[in-house]
Protein backbone atom coordinates (compact mmCIF):
# COMPACT_ATOMS: atom_id res chain seq x y z
CA UNK A 1 0.00 0.00 0.00
CA UNK A 2 2.60 2.45 0.88
CA UNK A 3 6.39 1.93 -0.38
CA UNK A 4 9.32 4.22 0.29
CA UNK A 5 12.25 3.87 -2.79
CA UNK A 6 15.80 4.97 -1.50
CA UNK A 7 14.69 7.80 0.39
CA UNK A 8 17.46 10.29 1.12
CA UNK A 9 16.91 13.10 2.95
CA UNK A 10 19.79 15.99 3.94
CA UNK A 11 19.12 18.72 7.25
CA UNK A 12 22.37 20.77 6.70
CA UNK A 13 25.36 18.43 7.87
CA UNK A 14 22.82 15.91 9.18
CA UNK A 15 21.62 13.04 6.75
CA UNK A 16 18.21 12.37 8.28
CA UNK A 17 17.11 9.76 5.92
CA UNK A 18 19.73 7.61 4.30
CA UNK A 19 18.41 5.22 1.71
CA UNK A 20 15.53 4.13 3.17
CA UNK A 21 13.54 1.51 1.78
CA UNK A 22 10.71 -0.10 3.08
CA UNK A 23 6.89 -1.15 2.49
CA UNK A 24 3.80 -2.12 4.22
CA UNK A 25 0.63 -3.22 2.97
CA UNK A 26 -2.81 -3.09 4.71
CA UNK A 27 -4.16 -5.00 7.37
CA UNK A 28 -1.04 -4.43 9.30
CA UNK A 29 -0.03 -2.42 12.01
CA UNK A 30 3.54 -1.55 11.81
CA UNK A 31 5.70 0.01 15.02
CA UNK A 32 8.17 2.26 13.10
CA UNK A 33 11.03 2.37 16.28
CA UNK A 34 14.41 3.32 17.16
CA UNK A 35 16.47 6.32 19.35
CA UNK A 36 15.56 9.86 19.45
CA UNK A 37 16.83 11.15 16.16
CA UNK A 38 16.71 8.38 14.17
CA UNK A 39 14.81 9.73 11.59
CA UNK A 40 11.17 8.50 12.45
CA UNK A 41 9.16 11.30 13.08
CA UNK A 42 11.30 12.76 9.56
CA UNK A 43 10.20 9.71 7.67
CA UNK A 44 6.54 10.02 8.52
CA UNK A 45 6.48 13.34 7.61
CA UNK A 46 8.23 12.57 3.99
CA UNK A 47 4.88 10.53 3.45
CA UNK A 48 2.71 13.27 4.14
CA UNK A 49 4.42 15.85 2.09
CA UNK A 50 5.41 17.98 5.18
CA UNK A 51 8.92 17.42 4.23
CA UNK A 52 10.20 16.95 0.57
CA UNK A 53 12.88 14.31 -0.05
CA UNK A 54 16.24 14.82 -1.65
CA UNK A 55 15.88 11.92 -3.33
CA UNK A 56 13.91 8.57 -3.99
CA UNK A 57 9.67 8.05 -4.19
CA UNK A 58 6.62 7.26 -2.42
CA UNK A 59 4.39 5.24 -3.69
CA UNK A 60 0.73 5.30 -2.12
CA UNK A 61 -1.25 2.82 -3.92
CA UNK A 62 1.49 2.89 -7.08
CA UNK A 63 1.01 6.29 -6.95
CA UNK A 64 3.67 8.90 -6.57
CA UNK A 65 2.76 11.08 -3.60
CA UNK A 66 5.52 13.98 -4.17
CA UNK A 67 3.64 16.94 -5.77
CA UNK A 68 0.74 15.44 -4.84
CA UNK A 69 -2.28 16.19 -2.77
CA UNK A 70 -5.14 14.21 -3.28
CA UNK A 71 -3.74 10.79 -1.45
CA UNK A 72 -3.53 13.07 1.58
CA UNK A 73 -7.73 12.53 2.27
CA UNK A 74 -6.71 8.91 2.40
CA UNK A 75 -4.01 9.45 5.41
CA UNK A 76 -4.99 10.34 8.84
CA UNK A 77 -1.78 11.91 11.03
CA UNK A 78 -1.66 12.59 14.68
CA UNK A 79 1.73 14.67 15.23
CA UNK A 80 3.97 14.14 17.91
CA UNK A 81 3.90 17.63 18.86
CA UNK A 82 0.80 18.67 17.60
CA UNK A 83 -0.07 22.47 16.70
CA UNK A 84 -3.47 24.50 16.25
CA UNK A 85 -4.60 28.10 16.08
CA UNK A 86 -4.21 29.00 19.36
CA UNK A 87 -7.59 31.47 19.75
CA UNK A 88 -9.80 28.94 18.32
CA UNK A 89 -11.75 26.57 20.45
CA UNK A 90 -12.06 22.74 20.15
CA UNK A 91 -15.10 22.91 18.85
CA UNK A 92 -14.06 25.50 16.01
CA UNK A 93 -11.26 23.48 15.16
CA UNK A 94 -12.89 20.19 14.77
CA UNK A 95 -15.63 22.35 12.27
CA UNK A 96 -13.37 24.10 10.41
CA UNK A 97 -11.72 20.78 9.26
CA UNK A 98 -14.81 18.57 8.56
CA UNK A 99 -15.59 22.23 6.61
CA UNK A 100 -12.44 22.24 4.45
CA UNK A 101 -12.97 18.27 4.05
CA UNK A 102 -16.36 18.02 3.10
CA UNK A 103 -16.79 14.07 4.38
CA UNK A 104 -19.72 12.81 5.90
CA UNK A 105 -18.78 9.31 7.10
CA UNK A 106 -17.42 10.78 10.09
CA UNK A 107 -16.22 8.50 12.58
CA UNK A 108 -16.68 10.38 16.16
CA UNK A 109 -16.30 6.77 18.11
CA UNK A 110 -12.98 8.61 19.81
CA UNK A 111 -14.61 12.06 20.51
CA UNK A 112 -17.45 10.17 22.54
CA UNK A 113 -14.56 8.33 24.45
CA UNK A 114 -12.34 11.17 25.45
CA UNK A 115 -15.40 12.96 26.31
CA UNK A 116 -14.48 15.72 23.75
CA UNK A 117 -17.82 17.58 24.03
CA UNK A 118 -17.80 18.56 27.39
CA UNK A 119 -14.48 20.51 26.32
CA UNK A 120 -15.35 21.64 23.37
CA UNK A 121 -15.99 25.57 23.84
CA UNK A 122 -12.21 25.60 25.45
CA UNK A 123 -9.94 27.63 23.58
CA UNK A 124 -6.71 25.66 22.36
CA UNK A 125 -4.42 27.55 24.28
CA UNK A 126 -5.69 26.27 27.72
CA UNK A 127 -5.70 23.01 26.90
CA UNK A 128 -3.30 20.67 28.82
CA UNK A 129 -0.54 18.28 26.99
CA UNK A 130 -2.30 15.14 27.22
CA UNK A 131 -6.19 17.05 25.72
CA UNK A 132 -4.71 18.45 22.77
CA UNK A 133 -2.65 14.55 22.11
CA UNK A 134 -7.08 13.73 22.21
CA UNK A 135 -7.72 16.40 20.06
CA UNK A 136 -5.24 15.13 17.43
CA UNK A 137 -5.95 11.47 17.93
CA UNK A 138 -9.78 12.60 17.48
CA UNK A 139 -8.72 14.09 14.21
CA UNK A 140 -6.62 11.46 12.62
CA UNK A 141 -9.17 9.06 13.13
CA UNK A 142 -12.62 11.22 12.40
CA UNK A 143 -12.32 11.27 8.30
CA UNK A 144 -12.30 7.30 8.13
CA UNK A 145 -8.80 6.98 6.60
CA UNK A 146 -7.37 4.01 4.92
CA UNK A 147 -3.47 4.75 6.63
CA UNK A 148 -2.72 6.03 10.03
CA UNK A 149 -0.24 7.50 11.02
CA UNK A 150 0.57 8.02 14.73
CA UNK A 151 3.24 9.54 15.89
CA UNK A 152 4.09 9.00 19.80
CA UNK A 153 0.28 8.72 19.88
CA UNK A 154 0.64 7.90 23.92
CA UNK A 155 3.22 10.48 24.81
CA UNK A 156 1.37 12.85 27.75
CA UNK A 157 -2.10 10.43 27.64
CA UNK A 158 -3.66 9.10 31.04
CA UNK A 159 -3.91 5.08 31.05
CA UNK A 160 -7.61 5.13 30.77
CA UNK A 161 -7.41 7.47 27.41
CA UNK A 162 -3.70 5.77 26.52
CA UNK A 163 -6.09 1.92 26.54
CA UNK A 164 -9.12 3.49 24.80
CA UNK A 165 -6.72 4.95 22.15
CA UNK A 166 -4.68 1.25 22.13
CA UNK A 167 -8.46 -0.45 21.62
CA UNK A 168 -9.34 1.99 18.85
CA UNK A 169 -5.99 1.12 17.17
CA UNK A 170 -6.67 -2.78 17.21
CA UNK A 171 -10.09 -2.20 15.60
CA UNK A 172 -9.26 -0.24 13.23
CA UNK A 173 -6.04 -2.48 12.10
CA UNK A 174 -9.07 -5.15 12.17
CA UNK A 175 -11.22 -3.65 9.44
CA UNK A 176 -8.40 -3.46 7.34
CA UNK A 177 -6.41 -0.20 7.96
CA UNK A 178 -2.83 0.44 8.02
CA UNK A 179 -1.49 1.71 10.88
CA UNK A 180 2.07 3.38 11.58
CA UNK A 181 2.99 3.84 14.65
CA UNK A 182 6.23 5.26 15.91
CA UNK A 183 7.22 5.03 19.68
CA UNK A 184 10.09 4.22 21.66
CA UNK A 185 7.81 3.02 24.53
CA UNK A 186 8.40 -0.48 23.34
CA UNK A 187 6.16 -2.07 26.66
CA UNK A 188 3.17 -0.36 25.08
CA UNK A 189 3.57 -1.93 21.57
CA UNK A 190 3.68 -5.27 22.38
CA UNK A 191 0.07 -6.36 21.62
CA UNK A 192 -0.92 -3.80 19.24
CA UNK A 193 1.73 -4.39 16.63
CA UNK A 194 2.36 -7.09 13.74
CA UNK A 195 5.58 -5.52 12.32
CA UNK A 196 8.38 -3.90 13.58
CA UNK A 197 10.43 -1.75 11.40
CA UNK A 198 13.80 -0.26 13.52
CA UNK A 199 15.60 2.83 12.45
CA UNK A 200 18.67 4.23 13.35
CA UNK A 201 20.95 6.66 12.05
CA UNK A 202 18.66 7.27 9.28
CA UNK A 203 19.01 3.88 8.24
CA UNK A 204 16.55 0.98 8.66
CA UNK A 205 18.11 -1.78 10.58
CA UNK A 206 15.50 -4.17 9.86
CA UNK A 207 11.97 -4.38 9.32
CA UNK A 208 10.48 -8.10 10.22
CA UNK A 209 7.04 -9.28 11.45
CA UNK A 210 6.80 -9.59 15.61
CA UNK A 211 5.76 -13.06 14.96
CA UNK A 212 8.89 -14.31 13.06
CA UNK A 213 10.95 -12.30 15.52
CA UNK A 214 9.77 -13.88 18.88
CA UNK A 215 10.42 -16.89 16.94
CA UNK A 216 13.90 -16.18 16.24
CA UNK A 217 14.98 -14.55 19.75
CA UNK A 218 12.66 -16.89 21.34
CA UNK A 219 11.35 -14.29 23.93
CA UNK A 220 7.55 -13.23 24.13
CA UNK A 221 8.42 -9.62 24.88
CA UNK A 222 8.66 -6.97 22.37
CA UNK A 223 11.30 -5.28 24.65
CA UNK A 224 13.09 -8.39 25.10
CA UNK A 225 12.85 -9.76 21.56
CA UNK A 226 14.70 -6.01 20.45
CA UNK A 227 16.93 -6.56 22.80
CA UNK A 228 18.39 -9.53 22.31
CA UNK A 229 18.38 -8.83 18.50
CA UNK A 230 20.40 -5.62 19.21
CA UNK A 231 22.98 -7.79 21.15
CA UNK A 232 23.69 -10.01 18.90
CA UNK A 233 23.58 -7.86 15.80
CA UNK A 234 25.81 -5.60 17.46
CA UNK A 235 23.52 -2.91 16.85
CA UNK B 1 -10.07 27.82 -1.55
CA UNK B 2 -12.60 30.21 -0.57
CA UNK B 3 -12.98 28.25 2.85
CA UNK B 4 -9.35 28.82 4.19
CA UNK B 5 -9.79 32.69 3.04
CA UNK B 6 -12.80 33.08 4.76
CA UNK B 7 -11.39 30.96 8.16
CA UNK B 8 -8.25 33.71 7.59
CA UNK B 9 -10.43 36.87 7.27
CA UNK B 10 -12.42 36.39 10.39
CA UNK B 11 -9.69 35.39 12.38
CA UNK B 12 -7.77 38.70 11.19
CA UNK B 13 -11.41 40.77 11.95
CA UNK B 14 -11.15 39.62 15.30
CA UNK B 15 -7.61 41.47 15.96
CA UNK B 16 -7.84 44.25 17.97
CA UNK B 17 -4.34 45.49 16.40
CA UNK B 18 -5.99 45.47 12.88
CA UNK B 19 -8.95 46.91 13.54
CA UNK B 20 -7.14 50.02 15.83
CA UNK B 21 -4.97 50.47 12.39
CA UNK B 22 -8.15 51.22 10.75
CA UNK B 23 -9.42 53.68 13.65
CA UNK B 24 -6.25 55.22 13.27
CA UNK B 25 -6.47 55.67 9.82
CA UNK B 26 -9.62 56.99 9.95
CA UNK B 27 -9.14 59.80 12.59
CA UNK B 28 -6.05 60.76 11.10
CA UNK B 29 -7.93 61.34 7.43
CA UNK B 30 -10.59 62.94 8.92
CA UNK B 31 -8.58 65.15 10.98
CA UNK B 32 -6.81 66.29 7.43
CA UNK B 33 -9.76 66.31 4.91
CA UNK B 34 -11.71 68.37 7.64
CA UNK B 35 -8.88 70.51 9.36
CA UNK B 36 -7.48 71.87 6.30
CA UNK B 37 -9.02 74.38 3.72
CA UNK B 38 -6.44 73.43 0.84
CA UNK B 39 -7.77 70.28 -0.51
CA UNK B 40 -4.30 69.58 -2.38
CA UNK B 41 -2.45 69.95 0.98
CA UNK B 42 -4.41 67.58 2.56
CA UNK B 43 -4.20 65.18 -0.38
CA UNK B 44 -0.09 65.26 -0.28
CA UNK B 45 -0.36 65.07 3.95
CA UNK B 46 -2.24 61.75 3.38
CA UNK B 47 -0.04 61.00 0.55
CA UNK B 48 2.97 60.76 3.09
CA UNK B 49 0.67 58.76 5.59
CA UNK B 50 -0.19 55.99 2.80
CA UNK B 51 3.82 56.14 1.80
CA UNK B 52 4.97 55.83 5.14
CA UNK B 53 2.72 54.28 7.57
CA UNK B 54 0.85 51.96 5.44
CA UNK B 55 3.73 49.81 3.96
CA UNK B 56 4.96 49.65 7.73
CA UNK B 57 1.74 48.02 9.00
CA UNK B 58 1.54 45.88 6.06
CA UNK B 59 4.37 44.12 5.87
CA UNK B 60 5.18 44.05 9.44
CA UNK B 61 1.65 42.90 10.73
CA UNK B 62 1.47 40.35 8.00
CA UNK B 63 5.00 38.95 8.91
CA UNK B 64 3.69 38.63 12.55
CA UNK B 65 0.39 36.98 11.21
CA UNK B 66 1.74 34.02 9.47
CA UNK B 67 4.71 33.34 12.19
CA UNK B 68 1.58 32.90 14.45
CA UNK B 69 -0.33 31.03 11.53
CA UNK B 70 2.29 28.36 10.92
CA UNK B 71 0.36 26.11 13.05
CA UNK B 72 -2.87 26.78 11.52
CA UNK B 73 -0.70 26.27 8.04
CA UNK B 74 0.72 23.04 9.23
CA UNK B 75 -2.42 21.97 9.84
CA UNK B 76 -3.62 22.16 6.90
CA UNK B 77 -0.47 21.03 4.95
CA UNK B 78 -1.62 17.47 6.14
CA UNK B 79 -4.74 17.65 4.52
CA UNK B 80 -5.64 16.89 1.15
CA UNK B 81 -4.83 20.22 -0.14
CA UNK B 82 -2.13 22.01 -2.28
CA UNK B 83 0.33 24.05 -0.72
CA UNK B 84 0.10 26.61 -3.22
CA UNK B 85 -3.64 26.97 -2.39
CA UNK B 86 -2.60 27.46 1.11
CA UNK B 87 -0.08 30.01 0.96
CA UNK B 88 -2.21 31.48 -1.35
CA UNK B 89 -5.05 31.42 0.71
CA UNK B 90 -3.09 32.94 3.44
CA UNK B 91 -2.14 35.71 1.43
CA UNK B 92 -5.39 36.48 0.31
CA UNK B 93 -7.26 36.50 3.86
CA UNK B 94 -4.65 38.79 4.62
CA UNK B 95 -4.19 41.19 2.32
CA UNK B 96 -8.20 41.05 2.01
CA UNK B 97 -8.40 42.03 5.68
CA UNK B 98 -5.71 44.40 5.35
CA UNK B 99 -7.36 46.19 2.09
CA UNK B 100 -10.59 46.40 4.05
CA UNK B 101 -8.75 48.35 6.95
CA UNK B 102 -7.52 51.03 4.46
CA UNK B 103 -10.74 50.86 2.94
CA UNK B 104 -12.71 51.96 5.92
CA UNK B 105 -9.47 54.31 7.03
CA UNK B 106 -8.62 56.10 3.86
CA UNK B 107 -10.97 55.41 1.10
CA UNK B 108 -14.03 56.20 2.62
CA UNK B 109 -13.35 59.48 3.69
CA UNK B 110 -11.20 60.12 0.97
CA UNK B 111 -14.30 59.63 -1.63
CA UNK B 112 -16.73 61.34 1.13
CA UNK B 113 -14.66 64.69 1.10
CA UNK B 114 -13.01 64.86 -1.84
CA UNK B 115 -14.14 62.65 -4.35
CA UNK B 116 -12.18 63.67 -7.26
CA UNK B 117 -9.61 61.95 -9.74
CA UNK B 118 -6.73 62.62 -7.44
CA UNK B 119 -8.24 60.82 -4.84
CA UNK B 120 -9.18 58.07 -6.39
CA UNK B 121 -5.69 57.49 -7.72
CA UNK B 122 -4.37 58.09 -3.86
CA UNK B 123 -6.59 55.18 -2.98
CA UNK B 124 -5.91 52.92 -5.47
CA UNK B 125 -1.85 53.42 -4.95
CA UNK B 126 -2.51 52.97 -1.22
CA UNK B 127 -4.59 49.69 -2.03
CA UNK B 128 -1.18 48.41 -3.85
CA UNK B 129 1.32 49.01 -1.43
CA UNK B 130 -0.77 47.14 0.91
CA UNK B 131 -0.66 44.72 -1.60
CA UNK B 132 2.69 44.68 -2.32
CA UNK B 133 3.77 44.81 1.23
CA UNK B 134 1.64 41.75 2.34
CA UNK B 135 3.48 40.02 -0.70
CA UNK B 136 6.78 40.85 0.46
CA UNK B 137 5.82 39.94 4.33
CA UNK B 138 4.90 36.46 3.17
CA UNK B 139 8.14 35.86 1.00
CA UNK B 140 10.47 36.91 4.07
CA UNK B 141 8.40 35.05 6.46
CA UNK B 142 8.39 31.42 3.89
CA UNK B 143 12.26 32.27 3.63
CA UNK B 144 13.15 32.87 7.37
CA UNK B 145 12.45 30.04 10.07
CA UNK B 146 12.96 32.07 13.16
CA UNK B 147 10.33 34.45 14.04
CA UNK B 148 12.41 37.11 15.25
CA UNK B 149 14.70 37.00 12.12
CA UNK B 150 11.61 37.39 9.94
CA UNK B 151 10.30 40.26 11.77
CA UNK B 152 14.11 42.01 11.36
CA UNK B 153 14.03 41.12 7.81
CA UNK B 154 10.49 43.22 7.33
CA UNK B 155 11.87 45.76 9.29
CA UNK B 156 14.60 46.46 7.57
CA UNK B 157 12.71 45.94 4.06
CA UNK B 158 10.32 48.60 5.19
CA UNK B 159 13.64 51.08 6.17
CA UNK B 160 15.32 49.94 3.16
CA UNK B 161 12.29 51.12 0.51
CA UNK B 162 11.19 54.12 2.73
CA UNK B 163 13.99 55.44 3.98
CA UNK B 164 17.70 54.27 3.00
CA UNK B 165 16.41 53.80 -0.75
CA UNK B 166 16.08 57.70 -1.20
CA UNK B 167 19.78 58.42 -0.32
CA UNK B 168 21.25 55.49 -2.08
CA UNK B 169 19.75 57.09 -5.15
CA UNK B 170 20.64 60.65 -4.61
CA UNK B 171 24.35 59.17 -3.39
CA UNK B 172 24.64 57.81 -7.11
CA UNK B 173 23.45 60.78 -8.65
CA UNK B 174 26.05 62.84 -7.00
CA UNK B 175 28.95 60.15 -7.68
CA UNK B 176 27.99 59.88 -11.45
CA UNK B 177 26.66 63.81 -11.94
CA UNK B 178 29.02 63.96 -14.43
CA UNK B 179 26.73 61.49 -16.69
CA UNK B 180 23.40 61.28 -18.39
CA UNK B 181 21.52 59.37 -15.89
CA UNK B 182 18.36 59.39 -17.46
CA UNK B 183 17.62 55.98 -17.89
CA UNK B 184 19.32 54.84 -14.96
CA UNK B 185 17.26 56.68 -12.63
CA UNK B 186 13.63 55.73 -14.94
CA UNK B 187 15.30 51.97 -13.45
CA UNK B 188 16.04 53.45 -10.12
CA UNK B 189 12.32 54.81 -9.79
CA UNK B 190 10.56 51.73 -10.91
CA UNK B 191 12.88 49.37 -7.87
CA UNK B 192 10.86 50.85 -5.75
CA UNK B 193 7.22 50.86 -5.21
CA UNK B 194 6.72 53.58 -2.76
CA UNK B 195 8.96 55.80 -4.90
CA UNK B 196 6.19 54.71 -7.90
CA UNK B 197 3.45 55.11 -5.87
CA UNK B 198 4.59 58.49 -5.33
CA UNK B 199 5.37 59.97 -8.64
CA UNK B 200 1.74 58.61 -9.90
CA UNK B 201 0.09 60.38 -7.25
CA UNK B 202 2.39 63.54 -8.04
CA UNK B 203 2.10 63.23 -11.12
CA UNK B 204 -1.15 63.99 -11.25
CA UNK B 205 -1.25 66.73 -9.10
CA UNK B 206 1.75 68.52 -11.16
CA UNK B 207 3.56 69.61 -8.12
CA UNK B 208 6.85 69.12 -9.71
CA UNK B 209 8.72 70.71 -6.58
CA UNK B 210 7.79 67.51 -4.67
CA UNK B 211 8.70 65.17 -7.16
CA UNK B 212 12.59 64.42 -6.42
CA UNK B 213 14.80 63.37 -9.11
CA UNK B 214 13.35 59.85 -10.30
CA UNK B 215 9.81 61.79 -10.56
CA UNK B 216 10.89 64.21 -12.43
CA UNK B 217 12.52 62.08 -15.21
CA UNK B 218 9.72 59.81 -15.40
CA UNK B 219 7.27 62.73 -16.04
CA UNK B 220 9.83 64.07 -18.78
CA UNK B 221 10.84 60.66 -20.20
CA UNK B 222 7.07 59.44 -20.26
CA UNK B 223 5.45 62.26 -19.87
CA UNK B 224 2.38 63.11 -17.84
CA UNK B 225 -0.57 60.13 -18.77
CA UNK B 226 2.31 57.80 -20.17
CA UNK B 227 4.53 57.99 -16.85
CA UNK B 228 1.41 57.25 -15.30
CA UNK B 229 1.06 53.98 -17.40
CA UNK B 230 3.95 52.92 -16.56
CA UNK B 231 3.74 53.68 -13.05
CA UNK B 232 1.24 51.71 -12.80
CA UNK B 233 2.23 48.33 -14.88
CA UNK B 234 5.45 48.61 -12.70
CA UNK B 235 3.42 48.33 -9.34
CA UNK B 236 1.41 45.36 -11.17
CA UNK B 237 4.59 43.65 -11.71
CA UNK B 238 5.96 44.61 -7.76
CA UNK B 239 2.34 42.61 -6.67
CA UNK B 240 3.31 39.82 -9.08
CA UNK B 241 6.85 38.79 -8.70
CA UNK B 242 7.29 38.48 -4.32
CA UNK B 243 4.28 36.23 -4.15
CA UNK B 244 4.94 33.78 -7.24
CA UNK B 245 8.80 33.55 -5.41
CA UNK B 246 6.90 32.80 -2.22
CA UNK B 247 4.63 30.26 -3.51
CA UNK B 248 7.74 28.42 -5.54
CA UNK B 249 9.73 28.24 -2.50
CA UNK B 250 6.92 27.09 -0.05
CA UNK B 251 6.11 24.41 -2.24
CA UNK B 252 9.80 22.82 -1.57
CA UNK B 253 9.60 23.66 2.38
CA UNK B 254 9.83 21.42 4.90
CA UNK B 255 7.96 22.18 7.55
Amino acid sequence: MIQFTNIYKRFGRLQALDNINLSFSASKSVALIGPNGSGKTTLIKTLLGMVVPDKGDILFRDTSVLGNCAYRANIGYMPQISSYPENMTIAQVMEMMKDIRQYTKLDEDLVQAFKLPQLANKPMRTLSGGTRQKVSACLAFLFNPEVLVLDEPTAGLDPVASGILQDKILQETRNGKLVLITSHILSELDDLVDEVAYLQDGEVKFHKQVAALQAATGEQKLVRAMARVMENSGL
Amino acid sequence: MKKIIKYVVLDILRNRILVSYAVLLLVVSMLLLCLTDNGTKALLSLLNIVLIVLPLVSIIFSTIYYYNAAAFIELLVCQPLRRKKILLSVYIGLALSLLIAFIVGVGVPLMIFDGGMTALLLIFVGMALTVIFSALAILGSVMMRDKARGIGVAILAWFYFSLLYDGLVLFLLFQFSDYPLEKPAVLMGALNPIDLGRIIVLLRLDSAAMMGYTGAVFASFFGSAGGMLTGFVLLLVWMGWPLWWALRRFNRKDL
